[in-house]
């Protein structure tokens, strides 16, 4: 049998600010050195790596050397290979880059990598849709949910996808927080985008309840229920995210994840627009605006769709915003309520309210915008 | 040689196993030609009247081709539902606390003698030769009346959604006779999915209020926000599943009314205030109990049940026939509103699970009022007893706590912090049970709150049952710091191993029927 090709990155440097009290390691990864800080992510590694060992004559590690994952796949009696172009020793967010590049030409089934929310954008940067990755949770800050809950459940779930047991993959946010205002107390975490990795589903005995629909199928729901109800002649502004991306796809239309396209009459008008670009297009004309929850933290607007600027969602008014969002989603914030950062401190305070939000074709909840 | 006593201190019953026979579909067992009863020749006479028995028949009705039904003897039928049997964990062996939200009490076996009495009844027979039963359903109407506070009951729904469907249907037919065309209806995120699914069936727009995160019941604002002139009903369970209960549920009432909307009480979870709280005084239009589950005719998941619906005055019109009326000398089936222009006219055949209703007379009768309120006050008390005891174990913790929502017949908790610390999640957990002998139910999907355990002990068991029940939670949960793989590697002493339900996820891969299997698979 053909052996399973595994990627493996370690970010030898993630979690060492956490340790010294940096609350992140980027930009201060010397500090964190200096101040007796002691690296992490191999061990974490390792733990994830041990749910593998059974199987690893069917498996062969592609990696970086050293510290970037050679030395434990090595110590570990792994079979493996090294990309010989990078070096051990010190790197930064290129070198993950890179060997995420060179990974994919290697076509690896698998990418484990260790690390935290600055390493998943590292990888992010670099990463084909196509490639199947997942996180080894080793940084200081892990608001991905790229991550597995532990060292040791990312490597069971590597297993059973690498066995061919776990075979569905699902796109999870890559999110950050600023690190500069995160030493402050401050949290304001950005979507940058997604990663595919594999969906782990639970064996179950004595259910009293049927299985819910998939989280893409509850996607295709919403984007029909938007779809049915578009009016003629008014422009919709579709941004950013898996959610929005579906009523794209429904609507067969090219589309920009991680921004803002317009739509009229069921037609591309524009993609990838902002602020002013938004402003030109929409003015005299009737608008409405389609956003989903980003950024983990229940935002609607400042995390991931920048580009729908104070005048912007003045423009369309608050009585044309359409809020999507899969229960899956939703759920997650447990009747939190959502957040604004316009960056308008009044605008925000105006969007404030109940609103309704479209969870699937005949089903929506109530959400609460807070008033900060 | 001494004899010594078995040690029965363990209170965690590590020895248990459950039986395996690895029995076949009972259409895998079919032997050609085998019988179970050879029935013998008809005689000559017969013949000479009747013919070969098929020939009286309508030529429409006749098969076309021999019926597939399995071919086995006796002993074999018996033996295979033995085994089947042997193979369940059903509620008279285990200490059934752990399938929250299913009411799971004990259910007096004198109450199963007394409904075989009624066996040979049929639906069809004359009325005058099945009075009795007759005036036991008229009995039983007027009992769920006094309970509720509303006006009048059928028996006709065959189960709790099909209760919630048949309210569903009286605003539907309720609005059809006003010319309204509303086309909204309002739930909780708590209730349960059928709340959601009746009114859906029935083509309204469903709207979710979720609840507070401090008080876990819905604000009242929000519900204000998206009750319109659009909505046609309300529905909520009352107490939720969560065990907390809406005390503002009369304002919710009052603000739908006054937007011309009805009010449906889902009283799934009715165990909690019999005798305590009635819909009536809530303002309530309608509502509906589960036989099956607050009065113990028991909860069969799937079997037999009665999802009794009752409207308040002025809604009797509405509700499917046929009721049973007395008319001073005899009962009869009224079907004076079966052909009602705006009526629901019919959710099932007949009236109502006979059986089911009369376990549940028998039920109120034993108890009385008084008895009826001991069991919610009983049943609230082990709640709250297990509640203290739950939250004693490390890593179980409970969303909501306030001063002043305090749980009410049962709970749900969260064992997030032993998922974050170990990996196992709360279905790993429910499998685990299994290896001691015992139900655990998570939660409807999906999670609201994150790892959730649902658990609701009833008025049935003593102080030692639940706490051996804790006990076992208490061991496992210790597992799964010791030895999580061993948990998420469950059962390892039950009947079937673990079930992978992904390939659930494509409804073309289902085979609904032995017919669809073999068509599909064979």
């Amino acid at each position: 049998m053909e052996r399973k090709k595994l990627g493996l990155i370690i970010n030898p440097i993630a979690g060492l600010g956490g340790s010294v009290g940096l609350k992140g390691t980027d930009g201060v990864s010397e500090e964190a050195i200096h101040r007796g800080a002691i690296p992490r992510a191999e061990e974490r590694t390792q733990r994830a790596l041990t749910e593998l060992l059974a199987n690893k004559n069917q498996v062969i590690v592609y990696t970086g050397p050293g510290s970037l994952g050679g030395r434990i796949a090595k110590q570990m009696g792994f079979p493996y290979v090294v990309d010989g172009a990078l070096s051990d020793g010190h790197t930064t967010g290129k070198t993950t880059q890179d060997l995420v590049r060179w990974l994919q030409q290697q076509d690896v089934d698998l990418v484990l990598f260790a690390g935290g929310d600055g390493t998943a954008r590292d990888i992010y940067a670099a990463a084909k849709a196509s490639t199947v990755f997942l996180g080894i949770p080793a940084g200081v800050k892990i608001h991905s949910p790229v991550y597995a809950v532990n060292p040791s459940a990312a490597g069971a779930l590597a297993n059973l996808y690498l066995t061919g047991k776990v075979t569905k993959t699902s796109e999870q946010e890559v999110v950050d927080i600023d690190e500069n205002q995160y030493r402050h107390d401050i949290i304001n975490t950005k979507l940058y985008g997604y990663l595919t990795i594999p969906k782990e589903h639970a064996y179950t005995q004595n259910r009293k309840c049927a299985s819910p629909p998939s989280e893409a199928t509850a996607m295709e729901t919403i984007a029909a229920r938007v779809v049915d109800d578009m009016e003629p002649d008014t422009y919709y502004l579709i941004g950013a995210g898996t959610t929005t991306r579906a009523i794209m796809q429904e609507l067969e239309l090219a589309y920009t994840l991680i921004g803002v396209d317009i739509v009229c009459n069921k037609k591309l008008v524009a993609k990838d627009v902002y602020g002013k670009q938004i402003m030109q297009y929409i003015r005299g004309k009737k608008a409405k605006l389609v956003v989903t929850i980003t950024g983990g933290q229940g935002f609607l607007f400042g995390r991931g769709n920048q580009q729908l600027t104070p005048e912007v969602i003045k423009k369309v008014g608050k009585d044309n915003l359409i809020i999507l969002a899969t229960k899956d989603k939703l759920f997650q914030l447990r009747g939190q309520p959502l957040l604004v950062d316009t960056g308008n401190a009044e605008l925000d305070q105006k969007l404030s309210g109940f609103y309704r939000i479209i969870c699937s074709y005949y089903e929506t909840a109530v959400g609460k915008v807070a008033t900060n | 040689m001494e004899m010594k006593r078995i040690d029965r201190s363990q209170k965690v019953r590590v020895g248990f196993h459950e039986a395996k026979w690895d029995e076949a579909i009972i259409y895998e067992l079919s032997k050609p030609g085998e019988r179970g009863i050879l029935v013998p020749k008809a005689d000559k006479k017969v013949v000479d009247a009747v013919g070969n028995g098929v020939s009286m028949l309508p030529k429409g009705l006749r098969r076309k081709q021999a019926v597939n039904l399995p071919e086995l003897s006796q002993n074999h039928v018996l033996r295979h539902y033995m085994r089947l049997s042997q193979e369940t964990l059903g509620a008279d062996v285990n200490i059934e606390i752990g399938q929250g939200t299913c009411t799971m009490k004990y259910s007096p076996k004198i109450n199963e003698q007394l409904a075989r009495g009624i066996f040979d009844l049929h639906p069809e027979q004359d009325p005058s030769t099945a009075q009795g039963i007759m005036e036991i359903f008229h009995e039983t109407d007027k009992y769920m009346q006094e309970i509720s506070g509303m006006s009048r009951f059928t028996f006709q729904p065959g189960g709790g959604s099909q209760g919630l469907f048949t309210m569903g249907s009286i605003v539907k037919a309720y609005m059809n006779s006003k010319g309204e065309t509303r086309d909204e209806f309002i739930t909780t995120i708590y209730s349960h999915p059928s709340d959601a699914a009746a009114p859906a069936l029935k083509g309204y727009k469903i709207i979710y209020l979720q609840p507070d995160p401090k008080t876990g019941v819905p604000d009242l604002e929000a519900f204000k926000a998206v009750c319109t002139e659009r909505t046609a009903g309300f529905i909520q369970a009352n107490p939720e599943d969560t065990g907390l209960y809406n005390s503002n549920i009369a304002k919710f009432v009052k603000y739908a009314h006054k937007m011309g909307a009805l009010c449906c009480y889902d009283q799934a979870n009715g165990n909690a205030v019999l005798g305590v709280a009635r819909a009536k005084e809530a303002g309530f239009d309608m509502c509906h109990f589960n036989l099956h589950k607050t009065f113990s005719t028991p909860h069969g998941c799937g079997g037999p049940a009665c999802g009794a619906t009752g409207v308040r005055a002025g809604l009797e019109e509405f509700l499917p026939a046929p009721l049973i009326d007395f008319d001073g000398k005899k009962y009869f089936f009224n079907y004076k509103f079966e052909n009602k222009k705006f009526g629901v006219h019919k959710v099932r055949a007949y009236y109502g699970v006979a059986p089911v209703v009369l376990k549940t007379y028998c039920w109120i009768r034993s108890l009385g009022p008084n008895g009826l309120y001991q069991v919610t006050k009983t049943a609230v008390l082990n709640n709250n007893y297990m509640f203290k005891k739950m939250l004693e174990i490390p890593g179980i913790s409970a969303f909501y706590i306030t001063d002043d929502n305090q749980r009410v017949e049962q709970c749900r908790y969260t064992m997030e912090k032993i998922y974050k610390d170990t990996g196992v999640s709360t279905t790993d957990i429910q499998r685990r049970m299994m290896d001691f002998g015992m139900h655990y139910w998570t939660s409807h999907h999906p999670f609201f709150l994150p790892e959730p355990i649902t658990l609701e002990p009833t008025e049935s068991p003593s102080k030692e049952d639940i706490d051996e029940y804790v006990n076992t939670l208490k061991y496992v949960f210790k597992e799964c710091y010791d030895n999580p793989e061993y948990v998420k590697s469950a059962p390892h002493s039950s009947t079937t191993h673990q079930v992978d339900e992904s390939v659930m996820d494509d409804p073309k891969k289902w085979a609904t029927s032995w017919k669809v299997y073999l068509r599909k698979y064979k």
